[in-house]
C-alpha cells in the first residue's frame, strides 16, 4: 500500500487547521462582538459549506482559480501563482470548506461568556486585543479545542472538493479519500480496506477525544 | 466635583425611554444611585465608565472632560480614571486571585501593592485560589481591590453587595466605607437597599423611569426628619383595606390604622413610619 496519500491528507489537515486558527478565531471574535446588521449575511456565508454539496463549492473555486478566468489569470500574471491542481489551492479551498467548523464553536463560546468579563477588562485599561488573548480566549478553551479538532477531522474527510480542484496528482493532491476511490475503481479491495479502515479509526478517535475533552473542560471554573 | 449631563435613548422596563440625567457629585463624597429596577441606574453607571455612549452629553470629573458630544470629546474607557465593581464581580475565571490583581496592575506600579491590598482584605492565603473556589464575600473583596489597583479618581459600584447575605453585607459596607476614606475616592454606588444607602451615602440621586427625581442627602431625598425624639423607618405597603394597612419594614411587618389615607395609598407605595420616643420601649439584646 502507498502511504503517501495518508501523509498528504495529514499534511493538508494540519496546514488547514493552522490557517483556520489564524483566520477563524479573529473572525469569530469579530462576529461575537459586532452589532452590524450585516452580521446574519456574514454568518450565512460562513455556514454555507455545512449545507452545500462540496462539489458546488469546488466548481466555483475551480472557475475562480482557473487561469482561463479573470481572477485565476490575475493570480498567475501578478503573483505567478497557479492554484488549480496544486497543494496551495487545496489548502485555500479546505480553509473555506472548514471555516464554519472553526468559527461557529468559537463564536458561540465567546457569546456565552458574561459581558461583564470584557467590560471589566476594559475598565482595567486593557485594549481589545489584550482582552481577547488574556481574558476571553483562555476562558473558552473547550470551544477552541472543539474548533481545532473538528476542523482537522473535517479536512480528513474531504473528497468532492479535492476532486474538483485538486484532481488526482500523486504526492501533490492525491489524498487518502481519493486514493481509496482509485483502489475501489481498480477493484483493489485489500488496499481500499486499509485506507478506509485507517480513516475510520482516526476519525472515531478524534471525535472521541472531542467529547472527552468537552466533558472534562466544561465542568470547572465558568462561574466566577 | 463630578458633573454629569447626559441624554440617552434606552430600551427599559417600560419600553423605549430617554435617560435624562443632570447631576453633580462633590469630590471625595460617597454617592448612591437609587431607584426601581429598569430605571436606568446601571446604564448611567456604564455611561460614566464609557462602556455605553449617550447621544448627547457632558461628563466632567475633577475639572477634566471625559465626554463632550458638542466638542466631539469622548475619552475611551481605558483612559478614564475609574474603578468598576460589577454586580457579578466579573473576576476572570482563568486567573487566580493574585493573577486577577496582577492583570489590573499598571506597568510602572510595584507588585508589592498586590500583597498590601491582599493583606488589607485578609486574603493573602487565598492568593493562589481560582475565583470559583471563593465565597461571595471573598469575590466581592477581590473585585473591589482589583478595581482600586489603578488608583482611580472615581469608583463605580453596581449593586456590589446585592448577592450577599445580610451579615456579609454589613461587614462589607464597613469595608467599603473604610476604603472610600483611605484611598480618597469619589464613589458612586448603584443600590436599591435603603439601609445600605443610609449607612454609606451622603449624596443620593433618586432615579425613576430614566428621570432624576431628586438629589440630596438621605433626609432630603426621602423626606425623613432629623428630630431626636422620634423613631423613623421606611417601609412598603404590602396590603391595605378601609381600616388597616400592613407595612413591610426591614425587620418586620407592622399593622397600623390607615386613618384618612386610604385614598392616597396603594400597595407597593413606599412610606415612612414615625413613632414618638415617649411611646417606645427597649430591651437589651443578649
Amino acid at each position: 500500500m502507498d502511504y503517501q496519500p495518508l501523509l498528504l491528507t495529514f499534511k493538508l489537515a494540519l496546514v488547514t487547521t493552522g490557517c483556520l486558527v489564524l483566520v477563524g478565531v479573529p473572525l469569530a471574535a469579530l462576529l461575537a462582538q459586532t452589532q452590524s446588521r450585516f452580521k446574519p449575511v456574514a454568518e450565512a456565508l460562513i455556514s454555507l459549506p455545512l449545507v452545500l454539496p462540496p462539489s458546488v463549492l469546488g466548481f466555483y473555486l475551480l472557475l475562480a482559480f482557473s487561469p482561463n478566468y479573470r481572477f485565476g489569470h490575475m493570480l498567475e500574471t501578478l503573483l505567478n501563482l497557479r492554484l488549480v491542481f496544486s497543494f496551495t489551492g487545496l489548502v485555500i479551498a479546505s480553509v473555506i470548506y472548514s471555516l464554519p467548523f472553526m468559527v461557529q464553536p468559537v463564536q458561540r463560546g465567546l457569546e456565552a461568556l458574561p459581558a461583564s468579563l470584557q467590560d471589566a477588562s476594559r475598565t482595567l485599561g486593557k485594549t481589545r486585543n489584550q482582552t481577547l488573548f488574556k481574558v476571553l480566549l483562555p476562558n473558552i478553551k473547550p470551544a477552541l479545542l472543539t474548533g481545532i479538532i473538528l476542523t482537522f477531522a473535517h479536512t480528513l474527510g474531504e473528497f468532492g472538493l479535492v476532486l474538483m480542484i485538486g484532481g488526482n496528482i500523486p504526492g501533490v493532491t492525491k489524498v487518502a479519500s481519493i486514493a481509496l476511490y482509485d483502489e475501489v475503481e481498480a477493484l483493489n479491495f485489500k488496499n481500499a480496506h486499509l485506507y478506509a479502515g485507517i480513516l475510520l479509526v482516526i476519525s472515531f478517535t478524534i471525535l472521541l477525544a472531542v467529547y472527552n475533552l468537552n466533558k472534562r473542560l466544561l465542568k470547572p471554573h465558568l462561574t466566577a | 466635583m463630578i458633573k454629569v449631563s447626559i441624554r440617552k435613548k434606552l430600551l427599559m422596563a417600560g419600553g423605549k425611554q430617554d435617560l435624562v440625567i443632570d447631576a453633580e457629585l462633590p469630590a471625595l463624597s460617597f454617592g448612591a444611585i437609587y431607584g426601581p429596577s429598569g430605571a436606568g441606574k446601571t446604564s448611567l453607571l456604564n455611561i460614566l465608565a464609557g462602556l455605553m455612549q449617550p447621544e448627547q452629553g457632558i461628563i466632567e470629573v475633577n475639572g477634566q472632560t471625559w465626554l463632550n458630544t458638542h466638542k466631539k470629546i469622548n475619552l475611551p474607557v481605558q483612559k478614564r480614571s475609574i474603578g468598576f465593581v460589577f454586580q457579578d464581580f466579573a473576576l476572570f475565571p482563568n486567573m487566580t486571585v493574585k493573577e486577577n490583581l496582577l492583570y489590573a496592575l499598571p506597568k510602572n506600579e510595584p507588585a508589592g501593592l498586590i500583597h498590601e491590598l491582599l493583606s488589607t482584605i485578609n486574603m493573602t492565603d487565598m492568593a493562589t485560589h481560582k475565583p470559583s473556589t471563593l465565597s461571595g464575600g471573598q469575590k466581592q473583596r477581590v473585585a473591589l481591590v482589583r478595581a482600586l489597583i489603578r488608583k482611580p479618581q472615581l469608583l463605580l459600584l453596581d449593586e456590589p453587595l446585592s448577592a450577599l447575605d445580610n451579615d456579609m453585607r454589613l461587614a462589607l459596607q464597613n469595608e467599603l466605607a473604610a476604603f472610600h476614606q483611605r484611598y480618597h475616592l469619589t464613589t458612586l454606588m448603584v443600590s436599591h437597599h435603603l439601609p445600605e444607602i443610609y449607612r454609606l451615602a451622603g449624596n443620593i440621586w433618586h432615579i425613576s423611569q430614566g428621570q432624576l427625581l431628586k438629589t440630596g442627602t438621605f433626609a432630603e431625598v426621602f423626606g425623613i426628619s432629623q428630630q431626636q425624639n422620634k423613631l423613623t423607618g421606611i417601609g412598603e405597603v404590602v396590603s391595605i383595606d378601609e381600616f388597616n394597612m400592613e407595612v413591610l419594614t426591614e425587620s418586620n411587618i407592622v399593622t397600623l390604622p390607615v386613618g384618612g389615607s386610604k385614598k392616597i395609598l396603594k400597595v407597593g407605595d413606599k412610606v415612612t413610619l414615625h413613632c414618638d420616643a415617649a411611646y417606645m420601649q427597649w430591651e437589651k439584646l443578649s
